[in-house]
């Protein structure tokens, strides 16, 4: 039989007649589970941020038209040749558009598929911005800018202006921020742009776009669709390349092989276009894991080591308690309770602890050419972490208590008796 | 008369580091409200035999029964809550919990044992703290109070839930001369006056010559009694 609130008594003057070292135990556990949260939360918002950097702005598959060598000559028909080797020397590719054939029904067929979360379609040219006498290579992408916006986080990107000045206007463009500052033209200003076929046509600048890649930022530029299909001189379903967002980053490898071979289309998705980036975000996340457990495991030596202490300079307690009729398993709930205590509160303050840290560093200027609407360091807020968190502090602190207290469940009274 | 206590042929080795037999053969009853001292030198054996009589040393052979039930093989949870219930104890060194106040440590035991209500109990320890004439100090820190006070909270504490039997290892041998009388003489009327049986291990000749019967131990046996 045991009586809990003389347990929870003895508990609570056990802590609180020893306060500071109550305290210091707790605070243990504080600097550990919210050093824990406080790292978790940035690596993973840097983690998160990097892994933006790439994962945002790129299609998970990217299908386009490739000009390529046939695969397939005239002679392979000849069945005359069958068991020979056959020789074509100067083998030159197939004469074919650049733009994708059937556009718009393909679009239709992929944004139907139950897989797919957005189907962007572009048109790419190759352009000259005219700055006065002087020519400027460039590249131009007609887009759908709300559509962009949704499923590419387009807007990151734009470090003036507004994208939305693109809806519907087919005379503004979000220039480049390399070839702002050469043409020395700001919001509101108009270019001329001169397409490969001669046909120039006068835009007015709406918006700056920066990638953080100076060899885009030089070139590229951004038109409403039409602007671009006009630039072409091609109509309403003339589309150069369609982007596709999935559900599922996951399945764009199998999905990308369905619609090449389907429609003998380029299709490349995410995982071939940026492997070695895949590789460098494991190798990022396994940092971050072995980090964490490596502080929940420092942490929970400490909290160990701290409640041994407690539990051994209880042992004449532990004595008088047996003598008086206190069993073993009472004694035990006595340390445990005060263990599983330190570790609540404790755990509690480090959650604390760990959103004030994870605060602070989201308050933090940092600021990255690569993205430019980046202005604080990054945090994830996960509830996860802090879940995790006091989950630990609770399993840890019973676990260090419970070995010290199992022993003082076990120890002999008349063993401490005579040692007196 | 009904035995309070009884003992059948313990015996008790101490096993390390060499095997060394200390309780040679011990048997001897109490009644009902005997206060019974065993006096012996030191090393022959009476502490050892009074920590295995109240049931917190179980590494022994023989018998041992209480109020008229034998309690050799008990458990360990069983035995504790026989002490709790039956068994009052005092130490030489007073063994009070220093976090705690008088009141709280002289309640604590009937706390554990959880027959009455918290305002009962207390009503009770403050009782037993005035029959001890430390009333005025209940609310004191146990670490706060003098020597002589702390045994006679102690006693307190082993009087809590109305023992059948008081056991005292050498409860005077930490005392000067005064308090020694002071604590003889709560014993003393404990038997006396509200019958207590006591069970006292001393090795003050005139503290044992005051009990109604001495029993003296050497050599691990008892030699007479």
């Amino acid at each position: 039989m045991t009586n809990y609130r003389v347990i929870f008594d003895i508990t609570r003057t056990h802590l609180l007649s020893r306060i500071k070292q109550s305290g210091v135990a707790a605070l243990g556990v504080t600097f550990g589970i919210g050093m824990f949260i406080t790292m978790i939360s940035f690596m993973t918002g840097l983690n998160g941020l990097l892994d933006g950097l790439i994962l945002n702005r790129t299609p998970h598959i990217h299908i386009y038209n490739e000009i390529e060598p046939s695969e397939s000559q005239p002679v392979d028909l000849l069945t005359d040749f069958d068991q020979s080797f056959t020789v074509v020397s100067s083998i030159k590719p197939k004469q074919s558009q650049v733009r994708i054939h059937n556009a718009l029904p393909l679009i239709s067929q992929l944004r139907k598929d139950e897989r797919v979360k957005g189907v962007t379609p572009q048109v790419n040219a190759n352009v000259f911005y005219l700055a006065g006498s002087i020519q400027l290579n460039g590249m131009i992408t007609g887009i759908h800018v709300l559509d962009e916006l949704e499923l590419f986080n387009f807007g990151d990107y734009i470090v003036e202006g507004d994208p939305k000045g693109l809806v519907k206007n087919n005379k503004g463009i979000l220039l480049g921020s390399g070839i702002a500052a050469k043409m020395s033209v700001r919001i509101g200003d108009r270019i001329q742009v001169k397409s490969v076929n001669g046909s120039i046509i006068p835009l007015k600048i709406v918006g700056i776009f920066q990638s953080g890649l100076a060899t885009v930022d030089n070139v590229q530029s951004y038109v409403n669709l039409k602007t671009a299909q006009q630039l072409q001189g091609g109509g309403n379903d003339y589309i150069s390349d369609i982007n596709v967002k999935l559900y599922d980053m996951e399945l764009a490898p199998k999905m990308s092989k369905e619609i090449s071979s389907q429609h003998k289309l380029t299709a490349i998705d995410i995982k071939t276009a940026n492997a070695q980036f895949d590789t460098g975000s494991s190798a990022r996340n396994l940092i971050t894991y072995v980090v964490s457990i490596t502080l929940l495991t420092v942490a929970g030596f400490g909290i160990y080591n701290i409640l041994n202490m407690l539990i051994y300079e209880k042992m004449n307690d532990i004595a008088i308690l047996k003598a008086t009729g206190f069993s073993g398993n009472d004694v035990k709930l006595i340390f445990m309770s005060q263990a599983i205590l330190i570790g609540l509160v404790g755990g509690i303050m480090g959650l604390l602890l760990g959103l004030t840290g994870s605060f602070i560093i989201d308050n933090i200027p940092y600021n990255t050419p690569s993205l430019p609407t980046i202005t604080t360091y990054p945090i994830t807020y996960n509830y996860r972490y802090y879940l995790i968190g006091i989950t630990f502090a609770l399993v840890s602190t019973f676990l260090a208590g419970y070995l010290p207290a199992k022993k003082a469940e076990k120890i002999d009274p008349v063993d401490i008796i005579r040692g007196q | 008369m009904s035995k309070v206590l009884e003992a059948k042929n313990i015996q008790k080795h101490f096993r390390f580091p060499v095997d060394f037999h200390v309780l040679k053969d011990i048997s001897f009853s109490i009644e009902h409200g005997e206060f019974v001292s065993i006096m012996g030198k030191s090393g022959c054996g009476k502490s050892t035999l009074l920590y295995i009589l109240s049931t917190m040393d179980t590494d022994y052979e023989g018998e041992l029964y209480l109020d008229e039930k034998l309690i050799t093989n008990n458990t360990a949870n069983e035995l504790a809550r026989l002490r709790n219930e039956k068994i009052g104890f005092v130490f030489q060194f007073h063994y009070l919990l220093p976090e705690f106040t008088v009141l709280d440590n002289v309640m604590l035991p009937a706390r554990k044992l959880g027959r009455k209500s918290f305002d009962e109990i207390r009503e009770d320890a403050l009782e037993k703290l005035r029959l001890l004439d430390i009333y005025d100090q209940a609310h004191k820190k146990a670490t706060m109070i003098s020597g002589g006070q702390k045994q006679r909270v102690a006693i307190a504490r082993a009087l809590i839930n109305d023992p059948v039997i008081i056991m005292g290892d050498e409860p005077t041998g930490n005392l000067d001369s005064k308090n020694s009388d002071t604590v003889f003489n709560i014993f003393r009327d404990l038997s006396l006056e509200q019958k207590f049986s006591l069970l006292v291990v001393t090795h003050d000749q005139d503290f044992a010559d005051k009990t109604d019967r001495i029993i003296e131990m050497g050599d691990g046996r008892i030699i007479k009694q």
